[in-house]
């Protein structure tokens, strides 16, 4: 029997999963968290688990639904949860894994990877102190820990995640300190045509922002972030140099400020997509989405014979589309091993995906990047948090043009300054980096390339003994 | 005074050397002959630096070298500490000591073995027992039995070091040329022509070598085929933790070396990757990082635990007995050559540019390069077909 | 940074301690929860001298939420769940 490896559980690997059960096959299954679900669709651990409504709202549907899922699949395919997939060699087909400590290899004929996205940073100063999370980090609290990331808590950034977790922070009983977009308000107006192709999705967004009017939440649009302030005297004890306030300027120019113990920012969505990197697949800059993307067609076919992608990993589409994508690419999968599929069935996959692109097309449009404000970041900002780099020494790096030694592409700034080498890989820093050197060389962004992905994936303990051959 | 370098399709860029390839040994080359008052063209197709030169592991080592390269290597120790003088940047060189380790009797006998050798070309080590060793470096493993230490080794960051170089270079009036692939070499009347992928031609009566692994292709373009083949480190560092780890670590046999930097990041290495060098793509092996994790840990059983944050490779050449090609053509008037450094590179670099400078220049130099010759592999003498 | 709890707190107590100091939370907790719920952060120190860090993505991808558990080695408090007894030390 073909043996296929499925990277992910979110809502992109459950479909694809349960696709391959289907036609019979019993795929290796791998995921980080213990419970699967993805982020969106996170499941909290046991104690916590309160009725699919009140965890989430208008997704309480297809949440419960994509669970359900999860936990038939995972009784039926070889389910390893809390593992790791640290690389992948594509030519010997092998994935090295890590669970609990553990070296692992799978071998496999296929593999999809359905490896989800995280929050797109900008970061601000005053970015690293404790109590400033991303958007999705400070839903993670909510949904899976029933806590808020502070008492008093300021959401920054763009895109439909800021509205989304303002609105259930607040209708959890958290003091929302404000929420502030740095999208004008035209922006999004504009945009609002393309919009309406998703109506459901569309009013939500209303709704939200409707919603938290109505409640007096402060509101702000057209915002440029300058600084998130604190404590500086506890720094090192107690809250350790914890938030106090969150300072912008608004649209006319005049700079404000706002109380807070707790900040949630993020800019949309990035696709973590270092395996397929790893895999050899090749990247390219989707200009629409502002994004590196990893190469694929529609149903999710890469140019690496026997590896696919599907969800965000692949490309920022949201949930909806993970699920299709996911179902997609397991149907291009077994088409390509010669196993039969049902033509019906991916013509109707392929209608809904290309519906869903307008919409995300729309969706782009509404919250574009704000390149420039991540390009603005001022040169004693901290730019790499784990290498505790600032602006300014990436821009002295990309000094006196063109001369050898001096860095024009992303890599050789890596080289040179240590931005995105640390343990993170870049993931978090990564989008900045990329606008600050490219505003400072003149370049287009896409110009000056993207990180390379360097396995491991994820840090990975030097085993006590050595490990058995 | 630099070489015109403006090249309109057909206008060829003049110079007195061509220096092919932008890594450490291609861009001390240069400088030092740019001190000479060479015009000097370095052609680079990707950045400098980029391959063998700059994912190496760092290591600033004369200690354990071949006797042959031991010449070599006490002229670049010179030269390396001067290096901030001459670029403007040390690139890190810190002279940490290197801390050789036997794992056995055997080995042992090896480290008393190579002392002999070290004496007798002026480079200072000390054995150091066992007892002695476990004091003073109390972190060690019990699987250690006896260490050679060379004071004067150390290491520096091999990001650094090549376009250090090159900079100064510049300064010194050569031309680099980044991104420039050459595809076509010919000599005709009056010297060498090499013409780009971008169309672009390159003319000089001297043509430097110094391609890497790439070498080999060149010298087989001018009729000198070499037994070549692709070496790629397996390289690994980890997260920073508490600087504990001062020397510069190896063993002998080689099958893992590692440091520590002020940070506190380990870097460490052994065993060799996997390569395709046409489409200059280099990765380690997972299977061989766990290996060289295992070694360093009965090095360092504090490293247990320690996180792996990042893992690399690059590209080098390695020659059938591991040590270069260095000096003239056999069959080509005004070629030289030095590539195939089989790891060797990055302590070599800076004090063979000048080596390679005086060569080109002055048609001699104090140092041995006899066991480097290019025809060494074809005893019956001439090339194969 | 203190976490605050809105939901679900009728859940089982236990106790950790960090530093050898006690720290109360509740089963279900993740580390990061239980520490920075408790006022007890930050969870570490930036190496370079820029401050603490106390997490940033709560999703497993930033590595800025490391702590040591005795017996599990270093792990990241937002995907390691909190157990009765653990000893946890900073960084």
């Amino acid at each position: 029997m073909m043996r296929v490896a499925v990277v992910g559980a979110g809502p992109a690997g459950v479909r694809a999963v349960e696709v391959l059960l289907e036609a019979g096959l019993r795929p290796v299954w791998i995921d980080e968290a213990a419970e699967g679900g993805g982020r969106i669709y996170q499941r909290p651990p046991a104690p916590l688990r309160r009725d699919a409504k009140a965890l989430y709202g208008f997704e309480a549907g297809r949440a419960t639904a994509l669970h359900a899922a999860l936990e038939a699949a995972t009784a039926r395919a070889e389910w390893r949860p809390q593992t790791l997939a640290w690389h992948i060699r594509p030519a010997a087909r092998r994935l090295f894994t890590l669970h609990r400590g553990h070296q692992g290899v799978v071998e496999y004929d296929a593999a999809l990877l359905c490896t989800g996205a995280m929050d797109r940073v900008i970061p601000v100063p005053g970015w690293t102190r404790p109590g400033v999370t991303t958007l999705g980090g400070a839903q993670i609290a909510l949904k899976a820990q029933g806590c808020g990331i502070g008492r008093r808590v300021a959401f920054l950034g763009s895109g439909p995640l800021l509205w989304l977790v303002a609105y259930q922070y607040a209708r959890a009983g958290a003091e929302v300190a404000a929420v502030l977009d740095t999208t004008p308000f035209l922006t999004k107006l504009k945009a609002a045509p393309g919009l309406l192709r998703n109506g459901p999705v569309f009013a939500k967004g209303l709704y939200y922002t409707a919603w938290l009017r109505a409640r007096g939440v402060r509101i702000a649009e057209g915002i440029t972030p300058l600084a998130i302030e604190g404590d500086d005297r506890s720094n090192g004890g107690g809250d350790g140099g914890g938030v106090t306030a969150l300072r912008w300027r608004d649209a006319a120019g005049r700079e404000d400020s706002v109380a807070c113990d707790a900040v949630g920012l993020g800019w949309g969505l990035k696709p973590e997509a270092q395996l397929a990197d790893l895999a050899g697949i090749p990247f390219d800059f989707d200009a629409r989405q502002h994004n590196w993307v990893p190469r694929r067609d529609a149903a999710g076919r890469t140019p690496v014979p026997g590896h696919y992608l599907a969800g965000d990993g692949a490309g920022i589409g949201g949930a909806e589309v993970a699920e299709l994508a996911g179902a997609r690419a397991a149907l291009a999968l077994l088409a390509d091993a010669g196993l039969p599929v049902e033509a019906a069935r991916v013509a109707a996959l392929d209608r809904a995906l290309a519906a869903q692109a307008r919409f995300r097309a729309a969706l782009e449009r509404a919250f574009p990047f704000p390149a420039a404000l991540a390009a603005a970041l001022p040169d004693a900002a901290l730019l790499c948090r784990c290498e505790g780099l600032t602006a300014g020494e990436l821009r002295a790096a990309a000094r006196a043009e063109h001369a050898p030694g001096i860095a024009p592409e992303m890599n050789r700034a890596k080289a040179f300054t240590r931005v995105g080498m640390g343990r993170c890989q870049g993931r978090v820093c990564g989008a900045a980096a990329a606008e600050i050197l490219a505003a400072e060389l003149g370049q287009p962004v896409e110009a000056i390339g993207r990180l390379r992905g360097q396995p491991p994936v994820k840090p990975m303990p030097i085993p006590a003994v050595e490990p058995v051959a | 005074m630099t070489a015109q370098g403006v090249t309109a399709r057909g206008v060829a860029a003049r110079a007195d050397i061509l220096v092919l390839g932008g890594g450490g040994v291609g861009c001390s080359a240069a400088l030092h002959l740019a001190q000479r008052g060479r015009r000097v063209l370095l052609l680079e197709r990707g950045l400098v630096g980029g391959q063998a030169s700059g994912v190496n592991y760092g290591g600033v080592r004369q200690q354990g070298r071949n006797p042959a390269e031991l010449p070599i290597a006490r002229r670049s120790r010179e030269v390396w500490g001067r290096l901030g003088a001459l670029t403007g940047t040390d690139a890190e060189f810190s002279v940490t000591g290197h801390l050789k380790l036997a794992r056995s009797a055997a080995e042992e006998a090896e480290l008393v073995a190579y002392r002999e050798v070290a004496e007798a070309h002026g480079l200072p080590l000390r054995l150091i027992g066992r007892n002695a060793l476990h004091r003073d470096y109390p972190w060690l493993g019990p699987a250690v039995v006896a260490g050679s230490l060379a004071p004067e080794d150390g290491s520096a960051n091999p990001r650094l070091m090549a376009p250090a170089l090159a900079r100064a270079a510049r300064a010194a009036g050569a031309e680099i040329r980044e991104h420039c692939a050459i595809t076509d070499f010919a000599r005709e009347e009056g010297g060498f022509v090499l013409r780009s992928a971008a169309g672009e031609e390159f003319r000089a009566p001297l043509l430097l070598n110094v391609a890497g692994f790439w070498g080999g292709a060149v010298a087989e373009a001018f009729g000198e085929a070499v037994p070549i083949t692709p070496l790629s480190p397996n390289m690994v560092v980890t997260e920073p933790v508490r600087y504990f780890i001062e020397p510069n670590l190896g063993v002998v046999g080689g099958n893992v070396y590692l440091r520590q930097i002020p940070r506190g990041n380990v870097i460490l290495g052994g065993g060799v990757g996997e390569s395709e060098p046409e489409r200059r793509w280099a990765r380690p092996l997972p299977e061989v990082t766990m290996q060289a994790l295992a070694h360093a840990v009965r090095l360092v059983p504090a490293l247990a635990g320690v996180q792996v944050i990042r893992s690399w490779s690059g590209i080098d050449g390695q020659m059938p007995d591991r040590i270069p090609v260095i000096g003239p053509s056999r069959t080509t008037p005004g070629l030289f050559h030095a590539f195939g450094f089989s790891g060797h590179g990055f302590q070599l670099g800076p004090g063979l540019g000048a080596i390679l400078a005086e060569l080109m220049t002055e048609g001699r130099t104090d140092v041995p390069l006899d066991a480097f010759r290019i025809d060494r592999f074809h005893p019956a003498g001439g090339p194969p077909h | 940074m203190r976490l605050h709890r809105l939901r679900d707190t009728a859940r089982p107590p236990i106790a950790l301690t960090l530093e050898g100091k006690p720290v109360e939370a509740l089963r279900g907790d993740t580390l990061l929860t239980a520490l920075l719920a408790a006022g007890a952060g930050p969870l570490r120190q930036s190496e370079f001298g820029d401050g603490a860090r106390s997490g940033f993505c709560l999703m497993g991808a930033c590595q800025d939420c490391w702590v040591a558990v005795e017996g599990l080695g270093r792990v990241r408090a937002c995907a390691t769940l909190a157990e009765d007894g653990m000893a946890v030390r900073r960084g």
